[in-house]
């Protein structure tokens, strides 16, 4: 009945919905948007004009999560929903791939670093060791400071170069 | 509460998990403010939040499969020490710092080989929650392995305390393989004794390199699956449990 890829007034208002939801910034880097950051699996909107929504967390203890919901679920209201389900989905686990282009750059004009590739191929190592280049001078002379920074997501860094200590987006 | 001899078998494993996940959250969080660099109190404080979220999931999971009303919360705040199911080695106190560092890296090679396991589970959730815990693992317990080597590897002094570290947690290790009820014939749930040999290949090797021995014990650690635990629980969950006893059913 909703079908996304059909033309029409129902795809219109799931194209609408969905955008109002991908708008809404992250409550911990408000420099990103959720659409940016790809934590917005799935909007459906159900017959009894119900939006189902299918959040992701960046990390399985995300403390922003409940913000997130509670924020996402005020964007799409204004946007002319009128009830909203919202679930948290873990499987596929979410990747730093799945950020966007766009979201990379302004996590560097923001002074953190973006994420390199994530190595974590199902069932593969995990290799921990990239080198980030540091968002403020650009150098690739930087070395990890700690595996954990300021959120979950990210890790301490610092700049041989310029000295300016940074984070940095895990690639996870 | 009722007893939990009369939980499903599949609740009574998540439960055994997030127990483990939840009560460590809890020990790690008591570092906050007293570890021996700021990075640390970053760095144990995010390893504590990865635990509490994954406790989170198991503990919703074992209340949905329960069926009986429980949550999360329920589970966390209104259960009395011989309800929880986690091995002792998690609510054994944190000691200094390089006690804290071995219960690290033991329990993070465990969860790793554990989360591994689970990621072709037949169980959607817990093959879920693996794929994205099994990540989280993975910087837990390379952040265990360079303060084993940094220390192990050291200067006498913090070689001395790193073995004795090592020395103090190691006879609850082997409670983390033990069969709890009849966990292993569950389909989709990993068998904690398979987990054996690919953890001890792996803690064997960075204690060769951090140029420590391997402990000797000469008792080991039971019960925790089965609700016995040490003196050391009961303190633990009454600071935990006192704010949400002490106000039911708050909201803010």
């Amino acid at each position: 009945m909703n079908d996304p890829h059909s033309a029409g007034p129902a795809a219109d208002r799931r194209s609408a919905l969905l955008a109002a939801a991908r708008a809404v910034p992250d409550p911990e880097l408000p420099v990103l948007t959720l659409g940016d950051l790809g934590v917005i699996r799935d909007l459906r909107v159900a017959d009894d004009g119900t939006v189902e929504v299918e959040l992701t967390p960046t990390s399985t203890g995300c403390p922003a999560m409940a913000v997130i919901a509670d924020d996402v679920h005020e964007a799409l209201r204004r946007a002319g929903a009128g009830q909203v389900r919202i679930r948290t989905v873990l499987a596929p686990a979410w990747t730093t791939d799945w950020m966007s282009e766009t979201g990379r750059r302004k996590l560097r004009e923001y002074g953190i670093a973006p994420p390199g590739p994530a190595a974590h191929a199902a069932g593969g190592p995990v290799r921990l060791a990239f080198s980030a280049r540091c968002p403020r001078c650009g150098s690739a002379d930087t070395r990890e400071v700690s595996h954990f920074g300021s959120t979950p997501c990210q890790a301490l860094w610092t700049c041989r170069s310029c000295a300016e200590p940074f984070d940095s987006f895990k690639a996870i | 509460m009722s007893g939990l001899r009369t939980l499903p078998p599949l609740a009574a494993y998540a439960l055994a998990l997030g127990d483990d996940a939840l009560i460590l959250a809890q020990r790690l969080g008591e570092w906050v403010a007293h570890a021996p660099q700021i990075e640390e109190d970053v760095a144990l404080a995010n390893i504590a939040l990865d635990l509490l979220g994954q406790a989170r999931t198991l503990l919703t999971y074992a209340g949905e499969i329960e069926h009986a009303g429980r949550d999360e919360d329920d589970l966390a705040y209104l259960r009395d020490d011989r309800d929880f199911r986690n091995v002792q080695l998690v609510e054994i106190p944190n000691g200094d710092f390089a006690v804290t560092m071995a219960r690290q890296l033991v329990f993070s090679a465990y969860q790793y080989e554990l989360y591994t396991a689970l990621l072709s589970s037949a169980d959607a959730t817990l093959a879920g929650l693996a794929g994205k815990a099994v990540k989280e693992v993975a910087y837990h317990r390379d952040h265990a392995v360079q303060w084993v080597l940094r220390l192990g590897d050291g200067t006498e002094l913090s070689h001395q305390r790193m073995q004795a570290g090592l020395d103090q947690i190691w006879p609850y290790t082997e409670e983390l393989f033990d069969p709890a009820g009849t966990i292993s014939e569950l389909p989709g749930v990993a068998d904690p004794a398979t987990l054996r040999s690919p953890w001890e290949r792996y803690v064997t090797s960075v204690l060769g390199e951090a140029t420590l021995q391997l402990p000797e014990p000469r008792w080991r650690s039971r019960g925790g699956r089965d609700g016995l635990h040490t003196e050391h629980l009961g303190h633990l969950l009454a600071e935990m449990q006192h704010l949400h006893r002490s106000h039911p059913g708050a909201t803010w």
